[in-house]
């Protein structure tokens, strides 16, 4: 029997790969994808989307402790955890179902197992101890990453998780460890958090969210605290001792001095390591730095035919850059095969990606810190609004929160924007068409916002750098 | 009904222009013969009038934007009682047809209001950041730097979607000219500094013309050594007896060179392809330099025109031809060039044909030289000329015929009397 023949075959599912796929049979190209577990990868059933139905019971779950704050009475609030659970994976289901449809509306070939690179132009992929090979004129990998485990640091499933252990928790924890602050560590200390667990983050750098501005990360802190997660910063975890109903955490502080947190659950969110192991890297003299394969701006390795997106690749590692990255690689693809439809193609700018934060507050921010800002060289203006000075955020109950903005003083150009409050990931998408269209302050002054809505705080915000705020 | 003002052919070669700059705003009112704009050509700047009373409505291209198509959209002019919304309705098929119309090489309309690049341009590379009304797309951001660094904004190649110039092509454009001002004073190695600077209309069409004239005719040379010495003292005696007029030895070139072509027509001619055209007056190309190049204004019917004829005819293009202001009629046509270097020094030099004229005149220094004269030597004022010939048109011998013509008439000007 011959092999199977494809123009293009994705390997990995997820976001980057499922949208490449899309993207390549819109194309006209003869398109497959393997996946070896579910289609949509981790975002789609073990990350974005799970995570986010779990904050918002957790959300509603606050709202409903503070109903009598909105003249609402809400008797004994209470939370069935496992249905919390229940709703969360059915979502994950339904979305993953919807994955599998728009697979099929587009024609593409789902191949289910373990997909690895024979060579250029060659896949085998395994099930079941079966194994087939497909010829692909041109191979995309998009198998994403996992968690990173340390060895001191092994997630067992039973009192030490890593992400997955912490959405399908069977039990509430009572006090839980959360070892990093980056958005997944986050996210698992507010939700259990808002559910009634004591938590306690550590970072080893010197604040939470360290990829945020300061400003917002001093925030964030502050605001975690007063909800009354314990947060430890300059600090690591050296060694976890399991004892029969309990983690004995040795939390080693940057001053030397070292303390014991005995805990019943930790949740390890140290960062990601890329999927580069048996998927035949090696072989095919693909280079792999630091976990991860590197490409050139369009996502070719340098070897003829074989590519890479998403997770597997330099960072950012989020869903939406794995998205783009896809449809630009599989356009890029097209043009360079003589597609004469694709115009206006460019690569990915990493600088104007936002990145996103669904605790409560929720963080969300585009392009350079004002420290980093600073540092590379701008005199900068920094502006700055408070919730508090919003009609629609204190009508919403959420009073907490600020939008600051970060300008070149002399070129106008906003370099960067950053928000923590309520809604704030629905909004920063505002600044990062600004800054993909490269307006300045004066473009965003003469933009009107609607009223009364919270983004008028990133009006604002902008204003205030320039000394023009009107509500303040 | 508004009147649509498009960019007009100003000379029969015109394909583009230049809107140097509008002398109107919108809103102003205007009526027949108001000075609306400078264009300027390929050769000259001219002003475009108003032929109709009206109001400016809408003008649509920036002072300065380059290489806009004859027949484009440039302005409207509102008639009384309009109010700008016909305008709208104007503007729309206007845009269509000039992309029916135009190029290949530039925008073209794929449906109403929307423009896209011809796929035929690589889309990574710089694409020139001009859509159909000329107006230049660059973000905002690139915008200001290029305002704040005093950088002309057109110089400047987009690289973004639709070629918008962004952020990114304001700071290459920056780091080239910077690293040129760097270099200058420290480095003495590698790449020579340089500056860029901006191609003119002129100097573009001069690249154009003269790289097709080299490449495609075949040229050949013949030079002779002219005595001037009876020539002298004939313009000494003309020059003396009045104080209004100053004839030159180019005006007697131009004249010899004239009174040569009609007694040697087989050299009044252009190869046309199928066809010669043999003309039947002989109107001399007379190369002028000015700043940023040089333009060659036409005595018409120089064998039938005196020396004094010549020489204010000559006087007046020039003035004209060094303040930009030559018509197309003044420097178009013409069936034969003359190239003067002699009055710098120049001995002698062999001349680019003036396609689609079939010979041109390169004139050297008139210069005292030892000759040998029947076994004796003597001095003589001499001056070397050389006759750039389109083989096509012209043999070696047509050619050679035609010198000695030219020769005689300078070296026995009473000859042209004849």
């Amino acid at each position: 029997m011959s092999n199977q023949k494809f123009d293009i075959v994705v390997l990995g599912s997820g976001p980057g790969g499922y949208v490449a796929a899309i993207r390549s049979a819109q194309l006209g190209f003869k398109t497959a994808i393997v996946e070896r577990a579910e289609l949509g990868g981790i975002c789609l059933n073990w990350g974005c989307i799970p995570t986010k139905a779990l904050l918002r019971s957790a959300e509603v779950f606050h709202n409903m402790k503070n109903a009598s704050e909105y003249g609402l009475i809400a008797n004994q609030p209470g939370f069935d955890l496992e249905k919390v659970v229940a709703r969360s994976r059915g979502i994950a289901a339904q979305l993953s179902g919807g994955i599998k449809h728009l697979m099929k509306k587009n024609k593409i070939t789902v191949i289910e197992g373990n997909g690895v690179l024979v060579s250029p132009g060659k896949m085998s992929v395994e099930k079941d101890g079966k194994k087939i090979l497909i010829d692909a004129t041109e191979i995309i990998l998009s198998t994403g990453a996992r968690a990173k485990e340390l060895p001191h640091l092994k997630p067992d499933g039973d009192m030490i998780w890593n992400y997955r252990h912490a959405l399908v928790p069977k039990k509430m924890p009572k006090k839980m460890l959360v070892i990093g602050s980056g958005a997944i560590g986050i996210e698992f200390a507010s939700f259990y958090n808002e559910l009634g667990a004591d938590v306690t983050v550590i970072e080893m750098m010197d604040r939470v969210l360290p990829v945020e501005d300061e400003e917002i990360s001093a925030f964030a802190a502050k605001s975690f605290n007063s909800q009354g997660i314990k947060i430890l910063t300059s600090a690591s975890v050296t060694n976890l001792e399991k004892k029969q109903k309990s983690v004995v955490c040795t939390v080693e502080h940057k001053d030397g001095k070292s303390e014991k947190i005995e805990v019943d659950i930790v949740i390890v969110a140290i960062g990601i390591d890329g999927n580069v192991e048996n998927i035949g890297l090696e072989a095919n003299k693909i280079k792999v730095e630091r976990g991860h394969v590197v490409t050139d701006e369009w996502g070719h390795t340098g070897v003829k035919s074989i590519h890479a997106i998403g997770d597997l690749t330099g960072p950012p590692w989020l869903a939406h850059k794995a998205s783009h990255e896809g449809v630009i690689l599989v356009e890029k693809i097209a043009r360079d095969k003589g597609n004469k439809e694709i115009k206006d193609l460019h690569p990915i700018d990493k600088g104007n990606i936002p990145g996103c934060t669904y605790s409560r507050p929720q963080v969300a921010s585009v392009g350079l810190t004002e420290k980093a800002a600073i540092s590379a060289g701008h005199n900068v203006k920094v502006g700055r609004f408070p919730f508090i000075g919003n009609g629609k955020a204190i009508a919403m109950g959420e009073a907490e929160g600020m939008v600051k903005t970060v300008f070149d003083a002399k070129t106008g150009e906003l370099l960067g924007a950053h928000m923590i409050g309520a809604e704030v990931t629905e909004m920063i998408q505002g600044y990062t068409i600004s800054r993909t269209l490269e307006t300045t302050e004066t473009d965003l002054m003469h933009t009107v916002f609607p009223h009364p809505t919270m983004s008028e705080m990133m009006h604002e915000a902008v204003l205030d750098a320039f000394d023009k705020t009107l509500h303040m | 009904m508004a009147i649509s003002l498009t960019m007009p052919a100003l000379s029969p070669t015109m394909e583009t222009g230049t809107l140097a700059k509008w002398l109107v705003n919108e809103g102003d009112v205007v009526e027949s013969g108001t000075v609306l704009a400078e264009i300027e050509t390929d050769k000259a700047t001219m002003e475009l009038e108003s032929i109709d009373d009206g109001v400016v409505g809408k003008l649509f291209v920036a002072d300065g934007a380059e290489e806009i198509p004859v027949g484009q959209l440039i302005a409207v002019i509102l008639e009384d009682g309009e109010d700008a919304s016909v305008i709208e309705n104007l503007e729309l098929p206007t845009v269509i047809k000039l992309a029916s119309s135009s190029t290949s090489s530039e925008p073209v309309v794929d449906e109403p209001g929307t423009i896209s690049v011809p796929s035929a341009v690589p889309l990574t590379e710089p694409v020139p950041a001009i859509n159909s009304s000329n107006r230049i797309l660059a973000s905002p951001l690139a915008k200001r730097i290029a305002q704040q660094n005093g950088y002309d904004i057109s110089n400047i190649s987009g690289s973004g979607p639709r070629g918008r110039i962004i952020k990114r092509d304001v700071e290459n454009y920056s780091n080239t000219t910077n690293s040129t001002e760097m270099t200058a004073t420290t480095d003495m190695e590698g790449k020579a500094p340089f500056d860029v600077i901006k191609l003119s209309n002129m100097r573009k069409t001069i690249a154009k013309r003269l790289t097709e004239s080299k490449q495609n005719v075949p040229h050949f040379y013949l030079s002779v050594d002219i005595e001037l010495d009876n020539l002298l003292g004939a313009r000494k005696e003309l020059n003396s007896m009045s104080d209004e007029y100053k004839i030159s030895v180019n005006d007697f070139v131009i004249k010899s060179c004239a009174a040569a072509l009609i007694k040697v027509p087989d050299a009044n001619v252009q190869y046309c392809g199928d066809v010669m055209h043999q003309y039947k007056r002989a109107d001399i190309s007379v190369a002028v330099a000015i700043e940023g190049g040089l333009i060659t204004p036409v005595i018409r019917g120089a064998d039938k025109k005196g020396l004094r004829q010549i020489s204010e005819e000559v006087k007046n293009l020039a003035i004209k031809a060094h303040q930009g202001k030559l018509a197309p009629e003044e420097y178009e046509g013409g069936t034969f060039s003359i190239s003067n270097m002699g009055m710098m020094g120049i001995k002698q030099f062999d001349a680019v044909i003036n396609s689609p004229q079939a010979a041109i005149l390169a004139v050297g220094a008139g210069e005292q030289r030892p000759i040998v004269k029947n076994g004796e030597l003597s001095i003589a004022t001499v001056m070397t000329v050389t006759l750039s010939c389109d083989h096509r048109a012209i043999d070696g011998a047509v050619g050679a015929a035609y010198l000695a013509a030219v020769k005689t008439f300078l070296e026995q000007p009473s000859a042209m009397l004849l």
